[in-house]
């Protein structure tokens, strides 16, 4: 079992995050984390989403997100070079004497203050989900009053084709690495 | 451009796509449509008896016909009802397209009276569903619904329309209408490299078998998977669902596999260095244990849907994309062989079954299911017949023994095994093909489930013939109570009507069989009455269904048939053979503790509770 990232172009029409969402629950996938979100082109939106499965696993997910009829395009990030990144939002709890440290970690996180009081300050921190998840680790002595995550965001580095190709099969014999009978990324 | 209310684009669309016969039951939220029908006498309603009658008939309308079966239904209760029908249909890869109404547009999320979210209700059991808010919408979701539920792998589509889109008007434009699907492909194709070594395997094996599933039958390809096989000299088995994709009289077809498979058909699987599956999906019923599972065998998959390769057994080379093109592509590149030994092999382990054959059973007093089903395919061979089963023994028992030549010609609920399947589908299969003989092959159980659809076979007019094998049990379950639970029969005995006396009250014929010499004259005359005519086959109530492979057991750890000479001592403890191998998988930890602790069968591989001829009467 690994966290493998995949990203999927879905017709922006209602209902399609719950038959995206169904179908992982159905085939017994468990979401790690989900994004959606519009794209430059207009009735596109765009999923990230990461789930825990083994290699086979994530083949089957990518052919089950393409038997989905509002479903344009899988690809499969796992393998690619990529960007990952999420936003936090964290609610320190803060007083007088902790106030001074708490900034000083926020700037090492190279986060933002967006919101003070006398009782609390709030950071706004973007990364990858591990380092959100240090920031909090960091935070967290000090009381975390709040905390809300989005989710990560993925998108393969450099000039990534855009392809409305049908998809490619391939078996295991092919990639010895790769213990799944297809791939269908483009 | 004509203006039409959206009921009337309703049935404009149906009628587009060249329906003849609906089947359906009306209600609050559907009545405009109901009302516009009134309009369009050329598409028959068929009013049935319970929602879930209509999706049955529309899967055996569409099994029998390879056309799209159509069900129309209310809102609320009324769709609900359906969604057996549509998770059948979805198990089976059958094409049908369910209507249902919805309540207006502006009740929607109140709860308003008869109000449900069909559309996620049934998004996980349908290819795709629609809600339809507005009457120019109603004519491309209803190509389109038409289109993916015959496009690629078939399967059911169900389109939600809301009261107020059928009573509000809208310009109906059929060419506008035209499917704008991006991100739909049922169409792939296989790399060529894949065909080339699919090739390679086949012309390198020396053990091949050809794993034939209901795929052949959609795509039609009967005589492209025989010449393969005649080519290469490949015996041919075939699914559950597959049966009727190869004639059964062809001399490459062994006859079926899986859990109540032929034991010289399982033996072959597990024996086999190549299994090029068709149009099959590797089900837990027809695998067994997945980790001992043709452990020797390549494997070659050719199948329509991506999702399935892998899926069960992982392959060496699979072939996705319509079988019929995948066919065409390999045969040329596939040399001629014979494989005598192999096939030497198979026809020794075959030679042994015959001692087990229930056939040969000379006439005791008792009426076997197994030879009722045997009769009714010997009376019935010079006609043209369809036969409908429900699920459970008899089901298992019309696979064995009734030998189908036709594809088509078996209509049964493999992926979901419905109950109560039987009798609808059946309904649906004459509608499809009226010169047919359609029978019925039904256990006493599922036919209570939905024999009021007795009343809509009367009211249409039509005629199938209904055979239940009625042995007062839930046979199936009945049979693994005895196998694997100590015999404890919790509520499966059951009783019935007098099922001669309810096709009499639904003004039908009814007629009761017990006697295996009566079998004949029961059949003839049920040919001979021009009305439904219902049949209760009063059977021997602990018969059990063999071979068996116990679920999670290796696929060659059979139970085997009982020989004939051993079944006829009485009192003998040696009816049937268990494998000699422990059965793995069979009993969970707990009950084999419990066995333990009653001091009956000391570990797993005891043998399941003993029978006695006793029992038997």
């Amino acid at each position: 079992m690994a966290k493998h990232t995949l990203i999927a172009y879905v017709e922006d029409v209602p209902g399609v995050l719950n038959r995206v969402a169904s179908l992982f629950r159905r085939r017994n996938f468990n979401i790690d984390s989900l994004t959606v979100g519009g794209t430059d082109q207009p009735g596109v939106s765009r999923l990230t989403v990461v789930v825990d499965t083994t290699e086979a696993g994530a083949r089957i997910v990518e052919a089950n997100l393409y038997k989905l009829v509002n479903v344009l395009r899988v690809d499969d990030l796992t393998h690619k070079a990529s960007l990952t990144r999420e936003l936090g939002l964290v609610k320190v709890k803060v007083t007088p004497d902790t106030r001074a440290q708490i900034l000083q970690l926020v700037d090492v996180f190279r986060a933002r203050v967006v919101d003070v009081d006398e009782k609390t300050i709030t950071a706004e921190v973007t990364g990858t989900p591990e380092k959100i998840a240090k920031f909090e680790l960091i935070l967290r002595p000090y009381g975390i009053a709040e905390m809300v995550r989005t989710g990560a965001v993925s998108m393969a580095r450099g000039h990534e084709p855009v392809s409305s190709a049908p998809p490619q099969v391939r078996t295991v014999t092919d990639h010895a690495h790769d213990n799944s009978g297809i791939s269908m990324s483009v | 451009m004509k203006k039409l209310t959206g009921a009337e684009i309703i049935w404009e669309c149906l009628q587009k796509e060249g329906v003849d016969v609906v089947f359906g039951y009306p209600g609050g939220a559907i009545l405009p449509t109901y009302d516009a029908m009134t309009k369009y006498p050329k598409i028959h309603h068929v009013l049935v008896r319970h929602e879930q009658g209509a999706t049955h008939m529309a899967d055996g309308y569409a099994r029998a016909s390879g056309k799209v079966g159509v069900a129309i239904a209310t809102s609320g209760p009324g769709a609900t009802n359906m969604v057996t029908g549509i998770a059948t249909a979805m198990m089976d890869s059958s094409p049908i397209v369910c209507i249902t109404g919805q309540v207006g547009s502006k009740a929607i999320g109140t709860d308003a009276f008869q109000e449900t979210d069909v559309t996620g209700v049934t998004l996980p059991v349908t290819k795709h569903n629609y809600l339809v808010t507005k009457p120019g919408d109603i004519a491309r979701a209803i190509r389109e619904a038409f289109y993916i539920a015959k496009s690629g792998r078939p399967g059911p589509v169900l389109v939600d329309i809301t009261k107020d889109a059928q009573q509000l008007t809208a310009e109906f434009d059929w060419e506008a209408a035209a499917p704008k699907l991006p991100g739909y492909r049922p169409n792939h194709r296989a790399p060529d490299s894949e065909f080339t070594r699919a090739a390679e395997l086949i012309n390198a094996a020396k053990r091949p078998l050809i794993l034939a599933g209901q795929g052949i039958i959609k795509s039609g390809t009967t005589e492209e998977v025989l010449k393969l096989a005649k080519t290469a000299g490949i015996p041919i088995t075939t699914t559950l669902l597959g049966i009727g994709a190869i004639p059964a009289s062809s001399p490459l077809n062994l006859g079926m596999m899986g859990m109540h498979g032929e034991s010289w058909v399982n033996e072959a699987i597990q024996q086999a260095d190549l299994l090029i599956a068709l149009g099959m999906r590797f089900d837990d019923r027809v695998t067994g244990n997945l980790k001992t599972y043709a452990l020797n065998a390549k494997k070659i998959h050719v199948d329509i849907d991506p999702t399935e390769i892998n899926k069960n057994v992982p392959v060496d080379v699979a072939l996705i994309g319509d079988l019929r093109e995948v066919l065409a592509e390999i045969q040329p590149q596939v040399k001629k062989a014979d494989h005598a030994d192999w096939w030497t092999t198979i026809k020794a382990a075959r030679g042994d079954s015959a001692v087990r054959d229930i056939q040969t059973l000379p006439d005791n007093g008792h009426l076997y299911a197994a030879h009722v089903i045997n009769d009714i395919w010997r009376l019935t061979q010079k006609r043209e017949t369809i036969v409908v089963t429900d699920v459970g023994q008899h089901q298992m028992w019309e696979a064995q023994y009734f030998r189908h030549d036709e594809p088509r010609s078996l209509i049964t609920s493999g992926g979901l095994g419905t109950m109560g399947f039987a009798l609808p589908a059946a309904i649906g299969a004459k509608f499809a093909c009226p010169d047919k003989d359609v029978w019925v092959v039904v256990g006493d159980g599922g036919f209570q489930m939905t024999s009021c659809e007795l009343a809509t076979a009367e009211q249409e007019g039509i005629k199938v013939n209904v055979a239940i094998i009625n042995n007062s049990f839930l046979g199936m379950v009945r049979q693994w109570q005895e196998f694997f639970y100590d015999k404890r029969y919790a509520a499966t005995p059951m009783t019935g009507p007098d099922f001669v006396k309810l096709a009499e009250a639904y003004r039908l014929s009814g007629l009761r069989c017990n006697q295996r010499s009566d079998v004949k004259a029961t059949v003839t005359k049920t040919l001979a009455d021009k009305k439904t005519v219902v049949i209760d086959f009063v059977v021997e109530k602990e018969d059990s269904v063999f071979p068996m492979v116990p679920a999670g057991a290796d696929l060659d750890k059979m139970i085997r048939r009982p020989k004939q000479d051993v079944m006829l001592e009485s009192g003998s403890d040696k009816e049937w053979e268990m494998p000699a191998s422990p059965l793995p998988n069979v009993f969970t930890e707990k009950q084999v503790e419990a066995k333990a602790l009653t001091g009956r069968g000391k570990s797993a591989s005891a043998r399941p509770a003993k029978k006695t001829a006793k029992s038997r009467r």
